[in-house]
């Protein structure tokens, strides 16, 4: 097995089987993808680090032939190819694994590695025996014992990836892309992957390894491509960087760019307390307020269950054990009705399919969490309802057509704003707000961080998950980091910066801080 | 339904290997297990009326239960892809008139003539079926929901007022349920072997597990590259070729068809299926499970007559067996996926 | 007035509008053809005939609408409908006063309709399955109680409901066409302009985000099969008087009448869409065309090939429509 980091100049002598030059790629007004390269050779493994919205996912989808690019080229074995769908994407040799593979539950694993192409005995029945040996040979090759003959429901989310990446292999991928692959694992399930990826680079397999931890690249990956806001920023071998050089140049931006700070009034009382919360499995005793007029901002990567704990408050999903108070009232379980009573707003994170009907119009949508409040003898008065929206939608600048229009045709941001607006409809008194601004313009984002920072002011107190750094520090008056279902660290508006959220969030403690902003404060609450 | 594929923690492989082995276990007990309430039922009947297991009762029975479980193959390969066809009933009237009708109209005319006939007109049902299923991507359920209508009423159109009467189908033709061999109606034995090779299909083609890669996750079967539109197309033509068949062989058995014959057929079909072990919304279940399903149900009717019972509470246990069988499905496979579950915090 | 026009503007009520008019289109065509093809066909005896004749099945749509709207379905309530008849001639045939039978029989419908509700809802299983298994079940039980027997001496202050014109009314409306009438006034308010209307087509059109709002799915659905099952057991009680019979096999078959009408109407199968007005003009069309071949001679049972065929519009056309521009835009 290579150690990581062992003869870089022979490696960077080896032809590249493929090479991504200056991708960019944008889906309406979002520019996802600005400057994209990244360059695979074979029997290395290529760690893809960047902050989420740094336009990976985009990358590995271009890569995965989902998506084409609207400048740049690729270039496979030294050929340029465009890839028009996952078909051709797999015909070049390419393979990607998500974090969340789909295999067919109720088929075998050989089965599910073979779909389509199960190799065939005498009059072109299923050879089983040597469907199901060629898929042992397999995962031997991967050292990994799965049972071809059980069936895919109920493997773990590990062994799912192992059955996808055997599945590759029998294509004959010579790239494998995964995403996140150790997102859900266990320690355990980590180490066995590796092993596995060192079976594949022996193998002389190139693969690109996207992930947000540290010290998995450090451990596994001989070489590095940095991404920051839709562009590339820096690629290097790994041996001679430190973590906080990764850090540094995922996050690293001008001072300047910092929105402009929280009014800092003066905070009141908790409007919501959330006392040992947990849920088995998911996210262990977490404690957390929030006060009238303070923004909190929840951080730490996609995974550590920020928006579980969020759900749990709100009612949608349960808890285990521990206690939600809003306003000095106890709050019983899993009810949003009972939440929405209580006086909380949530604004979920996906809003296609969460925040907004989308077949409904703005106005119904904008409603849609009011109609109490807007019926007269049982009666929705359409008059009061055309009046709710119009009002909201001129207080938080919405762009629409017609008030009737479905929501669909909204933008982004837009449609953003109509969550906020049904939310706020109801005069909450917690906020919580997953991913305001995710998949936003620029200029609706500063839009939305300035009524978030409007609401506080006037009293309301917001609880905001984000994994965008530059809008968890600039709103937010403190900042609470989970990581892995726990509470690690809590920094105040003025101790924290960027890398001590990111390195509390990825679990790099430095005990030297060198930031120029003062100590790390560093809780386990 | 999502048919969520959920984690577990294996942290030993003894551990999971335990686990993995639960799952099989649990999964194929479904299936014997009707076969164990069939047994059950038949040894607890025999106890108290020794006349079930009569030679005339077990031929009577088992004639039942021929075109019933051919149907149930048919409707099997079209459920397993997520799919369903509600106008079997239709098509089993309208082939058991008009192949009825043949003999009625043209005396003389071959045996095997008339059942090819029969064939012809099921699958011509099942294609038109089939092509608006797969081209153009409307629910099943709506499509053969109004096929069901369509077939009956050109049925009863054609028919009008008349009826067939047994007197004029050749004796040759009648007497083909009737023919045994040690005991067994020949046409139980050539079903059974059809279904064999039903199930041996499905189980041993490319083509036949496509459709269960179809009916367990249709998306990862499009981003696979299955010819989904081709499979879907083939299920629904079989299945109406079968009640075309399945038809003539009712004529066969009752002899007087009018316009009502095979009139609710269909939801019979569909409990059978559903109680032999197939999901409602596809991927798993086999045919032979189905057979067994439809043997279990043309069991307990006969049962309850023997016993004394009147046949008045056929319609009302199935209608409960069908709903039992849909809890226990979804019982056991939640239960099971939660056992199999361990959350890690790291999942979002 | 303007409220009104408000409500039109809403995006499933404006592609609905867009559907409506075909369907008003088609109804005229099939008035048209029908007093063309018979001089009968507009007169108030007619026009009575098919209140008759439809009645029952037109009342059943309009909570079925809603339950489609949401994004279940219930096959069970022809079989509802033949257990209250069934029902209701047991009870008579044994001496119980009317009233008595009445309030029984409408339990038993909620009842029946509350055991579809909590399967689904509860046991979380699909409708259309749990819907064909109470379609046996509820039949079943209308097969236990009255067997092969038909209970036909219902007293004619009763039957009359059943036969009679609505009195003030000029001899042309029978009690199930008001009762529908009045219903799908009910109904339509509800759906269109009520929260818990609303809230239905949230809960079709996105499960998920309904939830996120508040929206309590689960009660609403419940009370929908609930209200379904109330609705059908009336249905029940009209369809055995208008006969004079309780027999077990009344109504056998006609959720696929009601179904086929629903979709008929533009309500989409997947939920979340389809407006009232398309239901009460799906049920004049299927009247209509009932009605234009019975007087036409065509034969009554054939009907059903003109109902599937139009089943089988109401699906494909949308789908054209969307196939064309597709084409033209490549």
């Amino acid at each position: 097995m290579d150690a990581a980091g062992s003869g870089p100049k022979e490696q960077t002598e080896t032809a590249a089987v493929l090479e991504l030059r200056h991708a960019a790629k944008s889906f309406g007004a979002v520019r996802a993808l600005i400057d994209g390269s990244v360059e695979l050779r074979p029997g290395e493994v290529h760690a893809l680090l960047g902050e989420n919205g740094a336009g990976k996912s985009t990358l590995v989808k271009i890569l995965a032939g989902v998506h084409q690019p609207d400048a740049g080229t690729l270039t496979v074995n030294g050929q340029e190819v465009t890839l028009h769908g996952p078909a051709a994407a797999r015909g070049a040799g390419i393979a990607v694994i998500y974090q969340e593979p789909t295999l067919f539950p109720d088929l075998t694993v050989a089965e599910n590695m073979f779909i389509g192409r199960q190799p065939l005995g005498r009059g072109r029945r299923i050879d089983r025996r040597a469907m199901d040996d060629e898929a042992a040979a397999t995962f031997t090759r991967l050292g990994v014992p799965l049972d071809p003959a059980r069936i895919a429901r109920g493997l773990s989310i590990a062994d799912q990836q192992v059955v996808e990446i055997g599945k590759a292999l029998s294509l004959d991928a010579r790239v494998i892309v995964m995403d996140e692959p150790t997102a859900a694992l266990s320690a355990a399930e980590v180490d066995r992957l590796f092993d596995v990826i060192r079976t594949l680079k022996a193998q002389g397999a190139a693969i690109l390894f996207i992930s947000h931890r540290l010290e998995e690249v450090f451990a596994i990956c001989q070489t590095v491509t940095v991404m920051r806001d839709g562009r590339h920023v820096l690629t290097s071998d790994l041996a001679g960087l430190t973590a906080k050089d990764l850090v540094r140049a995922m996050v690293g931006r001008e001072l300047a760019d910092r929105p402009p700070e929280t009014a800092g009034t003066a905070h009141g009382d908790p409007v919501l307390t959330v006392e040992r919360l947990t849920r088995e499995g998911v996210f262990t005793d977490i404690s957390l307020t929030v006060r009238s007029g303070e923004i909190v901002a929840l951080a730490g990567l996609v995974g550590s269950g920020r928006s579980e704990v969020a759900r749990a408050v709100f009612g949608i999903d349960r808890y285990d054990a521990g206690q939600v108070t809003v306003n000095g009232k106890p709050l019983k379980k899993a009810s949003p009705t009972r939440a929405m009573t209580a006086g909380i707003g949530f604004v979920p994170e996906d809003r296609r399919q969460q925040g907004l009907v989308m077949d409904m119009s703005v106005q119904q949508n904008v409603a849609l969490a009011s109609l109490g409040n807007l019926e007269k003898g049982g009666i929705i008065r359409a008059s009061a309802e055309r009046a709710m929206a119009s009002d909201w939608a001129t207080r938080l600048k919405i762009k629409y057509g017609r008030l009737t229009d479905p929501v669909s045709m909204l933008s982004g941001g837009n449609q953003q704003k109509v969550v906020l607006a049904k939310w706020l409809g109801r005069k909450p008194r917690v906020l919580i707000v997953d991913e305001p601004t995710r998949g936003i313009d620029v200029g609706t984002k500063a839009e939305v961080h300035h009524l978030l920072t409007e609401l506080a002011r006037g009293g309301v107190g917001i609880l905001m998950i984000s994994s965008e750094l530059p809008e968890v520090l600039g709103v937010s008056d403190r900042i609470l980091v989970m990581r892995e279902g726990t509470l690690v660290a809590e920094f105040s508006h003025a101790d924290a910066s960027e890398e001590a959220v990111m390195s509390a969030a990825m679990g790099q403690q430095d005990t030297q801080q060198d930031t120029g902003n003062g100590a790390e404060r560093e809780a386990s609450l | 339904m999502r048919a969520a594929i959920l984690q577990n923690s294996p942290s030993q492989q003894a551990g999971r290997a335990r686990q993995t082995g639960l799952a099989e276990r649990v999964f194929r007990i479904r299936e014997s297990g009707i076969l164990v309430v069939l047994v059950v039922f038949v040894a607890v009947t025999t106890g108290v009326q020794p006349r079930f297991l009569d030679a005339a009762n077990i031929q009577f029975v088992l004639v039942d239960t021929t075109t019933f479980a051919l149907l149930a193959l048919g409707e099997t390969m079209v459920v397993i892809s997520r799919n369903v066809d509600l106008s079997v009933g239709s098509v089993v009237g309208l082939s058991a008139y008009l192949s009825a009708d043949l003999f009625a109209s043209h005396p003389g005319i071959p045996i095997p003539v008339v059942f090819l006939a029969g064939l012809g007109i099921g699958l011509a049902c099942g294609i038109a079926n089939g092509i608006m299923v797969a081209a153009g991507r409307v629910p099943s359920l709506v499509v053969t929901l109004a096929t069901l209508y369509i077939i009956r009423g050109l049925d009863i159109l054609i028919v009008g007022g008349n009826e067939v009467d047994a007197n004029q189908l050749p004796n040759a033709f009648l007497d083909i349920p009737k023919d045994t061999i040690g005991g067994i109606p020949d046409i139980a034995i050539a079903a059974a072997v059809v279904i064999a090779i039903g199930a041996y299909y499905l189980r041993t083609y490319r083509s036949g597990r496509d459709l269960y890669a179809i009916g367990s996750n249709p998306d990862a079967a499009r981003l696979a590259g299955l010819p989904a539109g081709r499979r879907v197309f083939t299920a629904f033509a079989v299945s109406g070729a079968i009640a075309g068949l399945a038809g003539v062989l009712w004529a066969a058995q009752y002899g007087t068809i009018n316009s009502t014959a095979g009139t609710g057929y269909e939801l019979q079909v569909v409990s059978a299926v559903v109680v032999g072990g197939v999901a409602i919304f596809g991927g798993s279940g086999t045919a032979t499970g189905a057979a067994i399903g439809a043997l279990l149900l043309t069991t307990i009717s006969s049962a309850l007559y023997v016993l004394g019972i009147s046949s008045f509470w056929d319609q009302a246990i199935w209608g409960f067996l069908l709903l039992l069988a849909i809890a226990l499905d979804q019982t056991i496979t939640e239960r099971l996926t939660s056992a199999l579950r361990k959350r890690r915090t790291r999942h979002e | 007035m303007s409220n009104l026009t408000e409500r039109f503007r809403a995006p499933q009520l404006q592609s609905a509008l867009r559907w409506e008019t075909g369907l008003a289109v088609v109804v005229i065509l099939i008035f048209a053809i029908g007093s063309a093809a018979s001089p009968d066909f507009l007169t108030g005896n007619n026009l009575f005939n098919l209140g008759l004749s439809n009645g029952e099945i037109a009342i059943m749509t309009l909570p079925m609408t809603l339950i489609i709207i949401s994004g279940e379905i219930d096959l069970s309530v022809a079989s509802i409908l033949g257990m209250s008849s069934a029902l209701l001639g047991f009870l008579w045939a044994r001496g119980w006063p009317m009233p008595a039978i009445f309030v029984t029989v409408a339990v038993v419908g909620v009842a029946a309709g509350a055991v579809n509700g909590l399967l689904v809802t509860r046991l979380r299983l699909p409708s259309l399955a749990v819907t064909i298994g109470t379609l046996a079940l509820y039949r079943g039980i209308a097969t236990i109680l009255l067997g092969p027997n038909t209970v036909s001496d219902f007293p004619t202050a009763y039957t009359n409901l059943g036969v009679n014109a609505v009195p003030f009314t000029g001899n042309d409306m029978t009690y199930s066409t008001l009762i529908f009438i009045v219903l799908a006034i009910v109904f339509g308010v509800v759906l269109h302009a009520t929260p818990f209307g609303r809230s239905i087509y949230a809960m079709g059109a996105s499960p998920e985000a309904a939830q996120f709002a508040g929206i309590r799915v689960k009660r609403i659905k419940t009370i929908l099969f609930m209200v379904s099952g109330f609705i059908c057991s009336l249905a029940g009680v009209l369809w055995t008087f208008r006969l004079n019979t309780a027999v077990q096999n009344n109504g056998l078959g006609l959720e696929l009448s009601v179904v086929a009408i629903v979709l008929l109407a533009g309500v989409s199968i997947f939920g979340g869409k389809g407006s009232l007005i398309g239901v009460v003009l799906a049920v004049l069309a299927f009247a209509g065309i009932q009605n234009a071949l019975l007087l036409t001679n065509f034969n009554q049972e054939a009907t059903g090939i003109v109902t599937g065929a139009l089943l089988l519009a109401s699906v494909f056309l949308p789908n054209a429509g969307r196939w064309f521009r597709r084409l033209s835009h490549s």
